[in-house]
């Protein structure tokens, strides 16, 4: 009598966590541009953290001798202000680079408040399904009716124009992609065998839904916050424009070019430098973004 | 498809009601009495403030309000305009047709462009024509259109001097609007020159209104493209030995074609928000700069009333994305 000798084939990759990164860091690095878009995002984020130190004048500061300088390759430049400075004299320079600051930490703020509410929301919507699931849909719904930087423009009329309250209406409209994308994760996940074992052991309802079955839900999640980070950048920049966003003086890349409009035709520094540094610093993120995608998305993952 | 359109309803029913809860709650979350605030610093008097509360009914139940209010909308009062005092909905049906003939003519441009674009990278995999399309649309798609505006001004307008800076039409050219679309309206019109004068203006803010959707449609035809170019079945038409241009043009194309086209009506939603600054840009007098100019005027309701009336034109286009996906597409019908 010969035992059936059939063992299923195991996967042998090695999962700990460092494998794992090793792994992610494998199909990122693959990615020419993806690793150009990380490069490029480190130098803006450190840029961003030494403002203080690099910028070569305080980014409010008025030379009143010194009224829309051209950079400093351009007749009546000077080093003094290498890129030149705008209609009140204030170095452009110095204030791109603390435009850095606030660009980044506009992106956090919103990623992470779209993020922590659309994520609980998902896994309220997923895991209960029911009444819960149909009341909170048809509110995203109702969200995702208008277009985005409308109903931004509007929740800053009704709350006040700020840089803070822009942060708060970008997040309301973007929250509503998290939460679909977490639903759709989590009822995926929710017919797995792990889910229905953990609630025979008879695991706690919160604990199964945060520690059990979101950590599953993670990769698609990322994808987004990557994305959304780049489109907060951009909202935030456009509400600036428009004077509902961050107000003068603060050195904000969007509300720098508002203030700019006016000399278009005279000094085009001033209305090209802003729009080049939020332009680049998209561009990378969403570089990024794309690599993400490409190295988390299983589909397309060889095994 | 009967009851797929029904299932469909079912959905859109209850977000429209969401949205005129929406709109209606808008004019009440303003911080403060809305007719002080409507009144803006200038203030009023005891009686005047009194006599409007009792005019736009804030001094009613709020259900009673909501009742009116959705009442008045299914009779098409959308409000009146507190500066113009004018209805909001025929403000908004004179601006309407200029940003419609904006959009049109940025999607045209887009789809022009971002198709073939999408296609030939899908084909030339791999190739420089690839990559520099690929490249271009995200950058495309990372572009802060507003600042894209500028630029293309600061270039075609101040330095080649070749377009104008704003507006729909030169001052040297007058008609009495007929369609509400200029490059028709200027052809009607019989004048020399109107129907260039009419071009030159519309074609900075198309290019500035189409880049964001250009750079979409590509990405996404190339994409799909790339997902039918590996069905079994393009291999067994490559097999039989029909022409690349056959297989391409006719196996490929037609199916990889359905979601693009989705891809196209979902873009309504965008190109209103990109009309908001396009339009404030270019000074072009259509929806998305009258919205601006509201919302700084105070005029609440004119607010409230483009509001609404956006949402539902982008409900409506949706909804009509969706059922002829599921018209061409019996997958969908049937599943879920």
């Amino acid at each position: 009598m010969s035992e059936l000798t059939y063992v299923e084939e195991l996967d042998t990759r090695p999962t700990g966590r460092w494998a794992l990164l090793k792994e992610f860091w494998a199909y990122f690095s693959e990615n020419r541009g993806a690793v150009i878009g990380l490069v490029f995002f480190v130098i803006i984020v450190i840029i961003a953290i030494f403002a203080d130190a690099i910028a070569p004048h305080l980014p409010n500061q008025q030379y009143r001798e010194a009224f829309l300088k051209p950079p400093f390759w351009q007749d009546g430049g000077s080093l003094t202000f290498p890129l030149g400075t705008d209609a009140v004299g204030r170095d452009m320079l110095s204030r791109l680079i603390h435009g850095a600051r606030y660009s980044l930490f506009i992106g956090c703020v919103v990623v992470s408040g779209a993020l922590g509410i659309g994520v609980i929301l998902g896994l309220f919507a997923g895991f209960f399904r029911g009444k819960t699931d149909t009341m909170i849909m048809r509110l995203m719904d109702v969200i995702l009716s208008f277009p985005s930087l409308l109903l931004a423009l509007v929740l800053v009329a009704i709350l006040g124009p700020s840089l803070i309250n822009a942060m708060i209406a970008i997040a309301i409209i973007q929250q509503p992609h998290y939460v679909r994308l977490t639903r759709a994760a989590v009822m995926g996940e929710m017919s797995k065998d792990y889910v229905t074992a953990a609630r025979v052991v008879g695991v706690r309802r919160v604990r199964l839904m945060f520690v059990t079955i979101l950590p599953n839900c993670m990769a698609p999640l990322i994808v987004q916050a990557a994305l959304s980070f780049s489109t907060a950048i951009l909202d935030a920049a456009a509400l600036g424009f428009l004077g509902m966003g961050a107000q003068p003086p603060t050195p904000e890349w969007g509300t720098m070019l508002a203030d700019a409009r006016e000399f278009i035709l005279r000094a085009w520094w001033v209305v090209t430098l802003p729009g080049l540094a939020i332009l680049l610093t998209v561009l990378a993120i969403n570089l990024m973004g794309d690599g993400l995608r490409d190295a988390l998305d299983p589909k397309l993952k060889r095994s | 498809m009967f009851t797929f359109v029904l299932k469909k309803l079912g959905v859109v029913i209850p977000t429209f009601l969401g949205v005129t809860l929406v709109a209606f709650t808008f004019i009440r979350m303003l911080p403060g009495d809305p007719v002080l605030l409507m009144a803006g610093e200038r203030g009023m008097s005891e009686e005047r403030h009194a006599e409007l509360m009792a005019e736009y009914g804030f001094d009613r139940p709020i259900l009673v309000q909501y009742g009116s209010y959705l009442n008045d909308l299914f009779h098409g009062d959308f409000g009146t305009s507190i500066i113009t005092r004018k209805p909001v909905f025929e403000e908004f049906m004179t601006l309407f047709p200029a940003t419609v003939e904006l959009s049109v003519c940025a999607i045209l441009l887009a789809v022009l462009f971002g198709l073939p674009a999408g296609m030939i990278a899908a084909v030339k995999r791999g190739s420089i024509f690839d990559h520099t399309v690929m490249t271009g649309a995200l950058t495309g798609y990372s572009m802060p259109i507003f600042w894209w505006g500028l630029l293309l001004i600061i270039f075609f307008s101040g330095i080649l001097g070749w377009t104008p800076v704003s507006g729909r039409m030169s001052l040297m050219y007058f008609f009495e609007p007929v369609t509400g679309f200029m490059l028709i309206d200027s052809l009607l019109s019989g004048q020399e020159g109107a129907f260039r004068s009419a071009l030159s203006h519309l074609i900075l803010p198309s290019i500035v209104l189409g880049t964001i959707p250009l750079a979409v449609i590509a990405r996404q035809t190339r994409s799909a493209m790339l997902e039918v170019l590996s069905e079994d079945y393009v291999r067994t038409a490559r097999a039989k030995g029909l022409s690349p241009a056959r297989v391409i043009g006719l196996h490929t194309l037609r199916n990889a074609l359905i979601p693009v086209i989705t891809v196209i009506g979902l873009q309504v939603g965008v190109l209103f928000a990109g009309a908001i600054l396009t339009e404030t840009i270019f000074s072009w007098p259509g929806i998305g700069k009258w919205m601006v100019d509201s919302i700084s005027r105070r005029d609440y309701s004119s607010v409230q009333g483009g509001l609404l009336l956006i949402a539902m034109i982008v409900m409506i286009v949706n909804l009509m994305v969706d059922l002829f996906y599921g018209l061409i597409n019996p997958r969908i019908r049937h599943t879920e």
